[in-house]
């Protein structure tokens, strides 16, 4: 996509002193409000987060985050290092429950249930979400065995069903045709890029609605990183996904909606293409065409 | 700072503008001594390994091979014949050197001056222990009129009083003449039986080189003087001279011990099984007396309850009864079964002269081995030294250990282990599991670890101190009285046995399990367990599909340790089960199979019993390497098993490159 910025944006120093104040102002602690789009208001949520607080012991890591993930659409999460878009993805499945000394106070939902329910059983929601880590983290098994782990911890033991959920989920991946010969090999064996698209595809594997991905090319090389832009292209539609990135060409080719977080505070969040042609603060723009961050 | 520090520690900092000093008056300025230090530590720690390793090698594979028998004659007449076990130097007395003759005194000078008083001897291992008293000589060089390797000295390895040297002077066969004798007259026996020993000898008719000899009472006498009043019990065949009796020898030996087996079978397993059979109806009995009792306590002797239960005693006592008859026929039968075989073998011997001239004459079903140690081939050596070895592990030793296998003692030691890896390792991994995973981390789990790991530095006789107390008298007398009750006053779990020598040394190498397994555990990487969580699955699920099968090489690690600590160690065993020898191996054919209550031999005790215990430690000393050779193959066994198994599992885990 040609990145073109738009001359009405404020570029002259007035627009840099008065925009310019507002990161200033986060860094102060003071609260901003975000800017979201209209586009979004047309959605259908997947998700909905409201004014969620997020606290690492008596760290803050995310700081009023009101915003929602539209149903069936690639949303990616940009910030400089250390911003919090980790933690947000995190706490949609909970898995952050699993760190001594966290905090939350707001809601998330998906559709009209409360993830932070006392009644929700995090296990439960974690089967309807998939994750991608940054670092692809295959388990010490074969090939065949890390694609249906999702279903084997619920028992399912029918030799067809696994049979034909690992082929499902290795050919959504874009993984079958390498691997088809040696299911039975043991995962560790893959390359990097290969074992990160067979975390993929365990991620498919139990059809959730919802794919998180945090970075998950940071640690490949551009083929590999291809590869996988590709298999998120394909995943659109099918799948709600929220895509953790610090690569902006990356975020502009793969995501529908882009979200700019900032010191654990959501700054503005948008289609991907205002985002990145038409962002309405001076930080976004300082931010998409790296001149900061 | 980052320059100098990337240098090398221990290495000089580099000067600043100025070249490495290469100065070879400061060692320290150019070289890197840590690294010298470090490689001297290796060499000397490796020398210690090596060096021990090679000792036990070199003494112990050298044991069992059969070396040449030499006859010595002395100056003051003395003869002796055997092999020489070994030699060394000393400082003869004076008076020693002047009881000589005076020629020899001259000699003896010679040999004293030449090597500035000191005189070479050999401990020469005469054997014919019966005869002389003793089992070893020493012989001073100086002493010695006479030294030669005769070709006829025989190495006989016996049943009982241990090696024989001698030469053989001739084989008898018997052939008895008493089974046709069914008379109650004595004249008439006698007659009958010089008759049927006239038939043998014409039967037998002549062979050159051999004599036939009528056995009446202890003499001997040619067919044709034999008095008509004698009893001839038998009919001798004679093959007189070395070589004709050691070639009949050959020929009938194998038979001989061949009959000696199959009467070894029937003691041991056969008499073992009625004795079984036995001792469990007299126990079914004892049982139910046990229930009348208690039922006359309880309930009153006139109750119904009681009268049954004296109905179902008289049952079974009138059962016990048929059981007694019917296992008294078997024994019987047996018994006589082994006497025959007995009878037969008494028939065959070898007659032998000492060196000082002893006759004696040895039955072949007493002799294990015989060779001619001066005429062997090296084949023949070697098939010697195979067929040693071969009954050196498969067989039960005799002679008070001393000869004969360690056999149930292998076995012992190996199912001890065994036992001991699979009780050590669930629970090792349970307790690491609950300490690394499950436990919140603070004081309390932190003095805990601490604990566990004391219990590694504490004396392991402690741990068999506290294995007799607690297993053996607190938990076995416990059983027994639940459970087998009839066989009180003798206990079955109550005393030593290899279930508690194993649980006893599973405690003493839990703390090894424990740490290995909690290294292994905080190893696996968090990032595989985010992974689980994040597919939903559960603590558990996770941990026993990620978390274990990824630790497992480390968990095999500190069972390899165990295994090696546990097998070599001998102190707590004596407390609690290992014994010197045990009649009846842990694991055999008689129902229930595995018996865990049972004492066992075990090689470290073993080899503290041959070389410490016996009253013939000269002979057992050669042993005692051996065995130590033998038990450190073991648990090398044992050790590379458990590393091939691990390292098939490494395999499955490592990582790919990208
Ligand atoms: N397990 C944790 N414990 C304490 N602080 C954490 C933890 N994880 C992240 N943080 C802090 O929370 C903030 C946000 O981190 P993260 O979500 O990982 O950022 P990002 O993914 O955007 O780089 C950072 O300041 C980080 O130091
Ligand atoms: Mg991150």
């Amino acid at each position: 996509m040609n990145l073109t910025i738009a001359e009405d944006v404020g570029t002259g120093p007035a627009a840099r002193r008065e925009n310019g104040g507002r990161l200033a102002a986060v860094a102060r602690g003071e609260t901003v409000p975000a800017e979201v789009h209209d586009a979004l208001a047309r959605e259908t949520p997947a998700l909905t987060i409201q004014r969620f607080n997020l606290w690492y012991g008596d760290a803050q890591a995310l700081h009023d985050i009101s915003m929602i993930v539209p149903r069936g659409k690639v949303t990616a999460l940009v910030g400089p290092s250390g911003c919090g878009k980790s933690t947000l993805l995190r706490s949609v499945n909970r898995l952050n429950d699993l760190v001594d000394g966290v905090r939350i106070e707001g809601s998330m939902r998906i559709g009209d249930r409360e993830i932070y329910d006392r009644a929700v059983d995090a296990i439960e929601l974690r089967k309807r979400m998939g994750m991608v880590f940054q670092k692809s983290n295959p388990f010490p098994m074969s090939i065949y065995e890390n694609v249906v782990y999702p279903l084997r911890i619920d028992g399912e033991r029918n030799r067809r069903v696994l049979d034909e959920v690992c082929e499902r989920s290795l050919r959504g991946a874009a993984l079958w045709d390498e691997v088809k010969d040696r299911l039975q090999d043991s995962a560790l064996g893959l390359s990097g890029g290969q074992q990160q698209r067979l975390c993929i595809a365990r991620a498919i594997a139990a059809e959730p609605e919802m794919l998180l991905m945090d970075e998950p090319c940071s640690a490949l090389d551009p083929i590999a990183t291809n590869k996988i832009e590709d298999l998120i292209d394909q995943l659109r539609g099918a799948y709600t996904i929220l895509i953790v990135t610090h690569n902006m060409q990356q975020a502009a080719r793969t995501s529908d909606f882009t979200a700019f977080m900032y010191l654990g505070r959501l700054i503005e969040y948008g289609p991907t293409e205002a985002i990145f042609q038409k962002p309405r603060l001076i930080e976004t723009y300082d931010y998409v065409t790296g001149r900061f961050g | 700072m980052s320059e100098s520090s990337t240098n090398s520690g221990g290495g000089a900092p580099r000067r600043p503008g100025g070249r490495l000093g290469r100065d070879s008056a400061a060692l320290l300025a150019h070289g890197e001594p840590a690294v010298w230090l470090m490689g001297v530590g290796l060499v000397l720690a490796l020398a210690m390994v090596l060096g021990l390793l090679g000792f036990v090698f070199w003494q112990g594979i050298g044991t069992l091979w059969p070396t040449p028998a030499t006859r010595v004659t002395l100056h003051r007449g003395a003869v002796y014949l055997g092999e020489v076990a070994r030699d060394d130097r000393f400082q003869p007395a004076e008076a020693v050197i002047e009881a000589l003759p005076p020629s020899a005194i001259e000699r003896a000078r010679a040999e004293l001056d030449a090597n500035e008083g000191w005189a070479h001897r050999r401990l020469i291992r005469t054997g014919n222990y019966e005869l002389t008293g003793e089992h070893f000589q020493w012989v001073s060089d100086f002493e010695i009129a006479q030294e030669e390797r005769p070709p006829w000295a025989l190495v006989i390895e016996r049943l009982t009083w241990g090696r024989f040297y001698g030469e053989p002077t001739a084989f008898q066969l018997l052939h008895y003449t008493d089974e046709f004798a069914e008379t109650s007259d004595p004249a008439e026996r006698r007659r009958l039986r010089l008759e049927h020993a006239r038939r043998i000898a014409a039967e037998l008719g002549e062979a050159p080189g051999r004599t036939i000899r009528f056995v009446a009472g202890p003499r001997w006498v040619a067919p044709e003087e034999v008095s008509p009043n004698a009893t001839v019990a038998a009919v001798a065949e004679i093959w007189e001279g070395p070589a004709a009796a050691w070639a009949q020898f050959l020929r009938h030996h194998g038979a001989v011990r061949g009959r000696w087996e199959e009467r070894r079978r029937l003691e041991k397993y056969d008499t073992g099984r009625i004795n079984h059979r036995k001792e469990k109806a007299r126990l079914a009995l004892r049982r139910r007396e046990i229930a009348l009792e208690r039922i006359e306590m309880k309930s009153g002797a006139e109750s119904p309850a009681a009268a049954r239960a004296r109905a179902a005693l008289e049952l079974a006592r009138a059962e016990y009864g048929k059981t007694d008859r019917e296992t008294e026929a078997e024994f019987l039968a047996v018994r006589s079964k082994i006497a025959d075989l007995n009878r037969e073998n008494a028939r065959f011997r070898l007659a032998l002269v000492t060196a000082d001239g002893r006759n004696k004459v040895i039955e072949l079903a007493d002799i294990v081995r015989a060779y001619p140690a001066n005429q062997l081939t090296w084949r023949q050596r070697l098939a010697i030294y195979g067929s040693r070895w071969r009954e050196f592990l498969l067989d039960d030793p005799r002679e008070a250990n001393m000869e004969g296998g360690v056999f149930p003692a292998i076995f012992g030691t190996v199912v001890m282990t065994l036992i001991m890896s699979l009780m050590v390792v669930p629970f090792g991994v349970l307790a690491a599991l609950y300490l690394r995973e499950y436990a919140k981390a603070g004081p309390l789990i932190s003095s805990v670890r601490i604990a566990v790991n004391n219990l590694a530095g504490v004396p392991s006789i402690v741990f068999g101190v506290f294995g007799l107390g607690f297993f053996s008298y607190f938990v076995g007398r416990g059983i027994d009285e639940l459970f087998f009750a009839e066989k009180l006053p003798s206990p079955t779990y109550g005393t030593g046995g290899i279930l508690w020598a194993s649980l006893t040394l599973a405690l003493l190498t839990l703390p090894v399990v424990i740490v290995a397994t909690e290294e292994a555990l905080a190893a696996v990487p968090g990032s595989m367990r985010e992974g689980s969580y994040a597919c939903g699955a559960s603590k558990w699920q996770t941990i026993r599909r990620i978390v274990l099968p990824r630790a497992m090489p480390g968990i095999m690690t500190g069972m390899i340790l165990a295994m090696a600590r546990g097998a070599g160690e001998v102190a707590p065993l004596m407390l609690v089960g290992a014994v010197k020898l045990a009649p009846e191996l842990p694991v055999d054919g008689i129902f229930p199979y595995l018996h865990p209550e049972r004492s066992f031999m075990h090689l470290g005790f073993h080899i503290y019993d041959l070389g410490f215990q016996s009253q013939n430690s000269e002979a057992a000393k050669p042993m005692v390497f051996t065995t130590t050779l033998l038990l450190i193959a073991i648990i090398a066994a044992l050790n590379i098993t458990a590393i091939v198994v691990r390292s098939r599992l490494r395999r499955r885990f490592q990582t790919g490159v990208f």
